[in-house]
């Protein structure tokens, strides 16, 4: 139903005499009668919430992840965080405290150990060894955890948008407030910290201690996006997103902006597709995110190929 | 670009007549090994000096010492009349690198603006500042239009050449007018036509500017006929003087401490032979 068929159907709407705001009215009447609108629930608008929180966060983080090329930094953040969220239910401590905590760790190891971005094999291997044993050892949590503290493994590894409690919304809330606050502060040492570290760091741009404060906040940003896609398809929000972005503009505060942007697109398509069928959330975020990295890499691939032929027949011609 | 006294006209104080820099029996230890010692050089407004010798001798660990990013031994190097820091907002720094990453898709003129407002901390107020992120965007814009990189400026600069983007972050070194330019091997990754071009532009720079060059080089040949002083680095040791003073087989053997030749092509080139360790100091024909 469109929204001329809408107004058609009122008379007052077909002779021009009533404002838009009453045909929007009549409209969204008509619909609801066919549809469920997703934000009559209060777990909708809990999974809308949080959702577009995530989404911010993971967008302005994730842009910078790509440009410092520490996707794989993310990756192990969120791995071992698998371990934490497991470990904190048997305390019967929120996942999401153990995510972040596990995460943190996981930061400071990195940072110390240099192993945040161009790694060589070695230190693949024994990045690789120390997340299997997370996982591993998240397993072995879940069967010691007490029956009532048990967390749904499910929802650790692909997340449980819909089952988003008001408490978390407030969490993910305070953390999106205080990532974006401390971003505002740090944007343009951080910024060029990744571009140019060499010469950031000579002009006096604290290089080292912006890298640790990076992955401190990434794991933050992890942990509150877990409860949306999940440890496993986290790099849906994380680098999707950004790395679209990139491709769409070279400039750094409109890439960002991009990321943001279609992270909250992913997140928002994808709940409303969750919502009207009866398949899971984190499926159709991933999948848009997806669909829409390969349409913008694909179109970039002709582009510079007509381009290069354009060329060669200007030289021929 | 500023004429002399206007670039220089803003600064009172120490420095202002002095030397930019001033390296005093300075010395650098690094993981145990003396990298140099006895250390002294002074560099005045608008030389341009080239910092010379083989592989491993410590050029560019002079340069990090100026730039006090390395602590010394020994001795003392003071910039402006004051002792050496990180963040000296007096001197510009192209560091040693091959290229940015092809995946690096961030404009070129970012990277120059980075080199403006990089350090600062906060995001400017969008509506509230709006001539000062006018008048900065200008700044961008001649710098780039000074080096010749306007029509590139654009692109992600992981799309450039290296040339290309050599000429970028030697304007994000300008940006800032500083007095003191120092660019560590910034003609090795380029072919012989851009190093003869991105030469003569930095000596453009210096004459226009009064800013001091230091330029750490490989070959010497395609900067010879524009530089003040030289620089020579080897066993330890520097000798400084004039390019006929110190590229003389006789100071450079004192130099090695083992005999050195010093050869002169017919078009003027000259070329280091017999010293031990590295063959290709000179080679003026290694492309």
């Amino acid at each position: 139903m469109t929204a001329i068929d809408c107004c058609a159907d009122g008379a007052q709407c077909a002779s021009g005499s009533c404002s838009i705001l009453q045909c929007a009215q009549n409209c969204s009447a008509q619909i609801q009668s066919h549809f469920i609108s997703p934000f009559g629930y209060h777990f909708m608008q809990n999974a809308f919430l949080a959702g577009t929180l995530v989404a911010i966060m993971a967008g302005v983080l994730g842009y910078f992840m790509v440009l410092r090329s520490q996707s794989f930094a993310g990756h192990s953040l969120a791995n071992v965080g698998f371990a934490g969220a497991t470990g904190a239910s048997l305390f019967g401590a929120p996942p999401i405290l153990g995510l972040f905590a596990a995460g943190v760790a996981a930061a400071c190891g990195i940072h110390y150990l240099g192993l945040g971005t161009r790694q060589t094999r070695q230190n693949d291997i024994a990045v690789g060894a120390i997340f299997t044993a997370a996982i591993a050892l998240g397993f072995l949590f879940i069967r010691l955890a007490p029956k009532e503290f048990t967390v749904n493994i499910y929802d650790v590894l692909f997340g449980n948008v819909l089952g988003i409690s008001d408490a978390n919304v407030l969490i993910t809330a305070i953390s999106a407030a205080v990532l974006l606050s401390l971003l505002v502060v740090s944007a343009r040492p951080l910024l060029f910290a990744s571009v140019d570290p060499d010469v950031a760091a000579a002009r006096g741009v604290p290089v080292r201690a912006l890298g640790l404060g990076f992955l401190i906040l990434l794991a933050l940003t992890v942990a509150v996006a877990v409860q949306v896609v999940g440890v496993l398809l986290i790099f849906s929000l994380l680098v999707t997103p950004a790395a679209t972005a990139r491709y769409l503009t070279p400039h750094p505060a409109l890439a960002v902006g991009m990321a943001v942007l279609l992270a909250i697109l992913f997140t928002w398509c994808g709940l409303a597709v969750g919502f009207y069928t009866p398949y899971p959330v984190g499926f159709f975020i991933t999948s848009f995110a997806f669909g829409t990295y390969l349409l913008v890499r694909g179109a970039k691939l002709l582009m510079a190929r007509s381009q290069r032929t354009r060329l060669a027949n200007s030289v021929l011609a | 670009m500023k004429p002399v006294n206007s670039a220089a006209g803003g600064a009172t104080g120490n420095g202002e007549t002095g030397p930019v820099v001033q390296v005093a029996g300075a010395a650098v230890r690094l993981g145990g090994r003396t990298i140099w010692e006895h250390v002294d050089l002074e560099v005045w407004p608008g030389e341009f000096i080239a910092i010379l010798g083989p592989n491993g001798s410590g050029k560019s660990t002079l340069i990090k010492a100026i730039l006090g990013l390395l602590p010394l031994q020994a001795g003392s190097i003071s910039v402006l009349g004051q002792p050496a820091r990180r963040g000296h907002p007096e001197i510009g720094y192209v560091p040693q690198r091959r290229h940015f990453e092809a995946d690096v898709r961030v404009r070129g003129r970012d990277v120059v603006r980075l080199g403006l407002d990089g350090v600062r901390w906060g995001l400017p107020l969008p509506f509230v500042q709006r001539g000062r992120a006018r008048s900065f965007e200008k700044q961008v814009q001649d710098v780039i239009e000074s080096v010749g990189a306007a029509a590139y400026a654009d692109r992600p600069i992981g799309e450039l050449s290296g040339g290309e983007q050599q000429r970028l972050l030697i304007a994000q070194a300008l940006v800032t007018h500083p007095r003191l330019l120092a660019l560590d091997e910034p003609l090795d990754s380029l072919d012989i036509q851009n190093q003869q071009a991105v030469a003569g532009l930095i000596r453009g720079i210096a004459r226009d500017t009064g800013a001091a060059v230091l330029l750490v080089a490989h070959d010497v040949n395609p900067i010879l006929s524009a530089l003040d002083r030289v620089v020579y680095m080897a066993g330890g040791r520097v000798a400084v003087g004039t390019p006929e003073e110190v590229v003389t087989s006789e100071t450079l053997s004192k130099l090695y401490g083992s005999p050195v030749e010093v050869l002169h092509a017919s078009d003027g080139s000259v070329v280091v032979v017999g010293h031990p360790g590295e063959e290709e100091v000179f080679h003026h024909d290694r492309h």
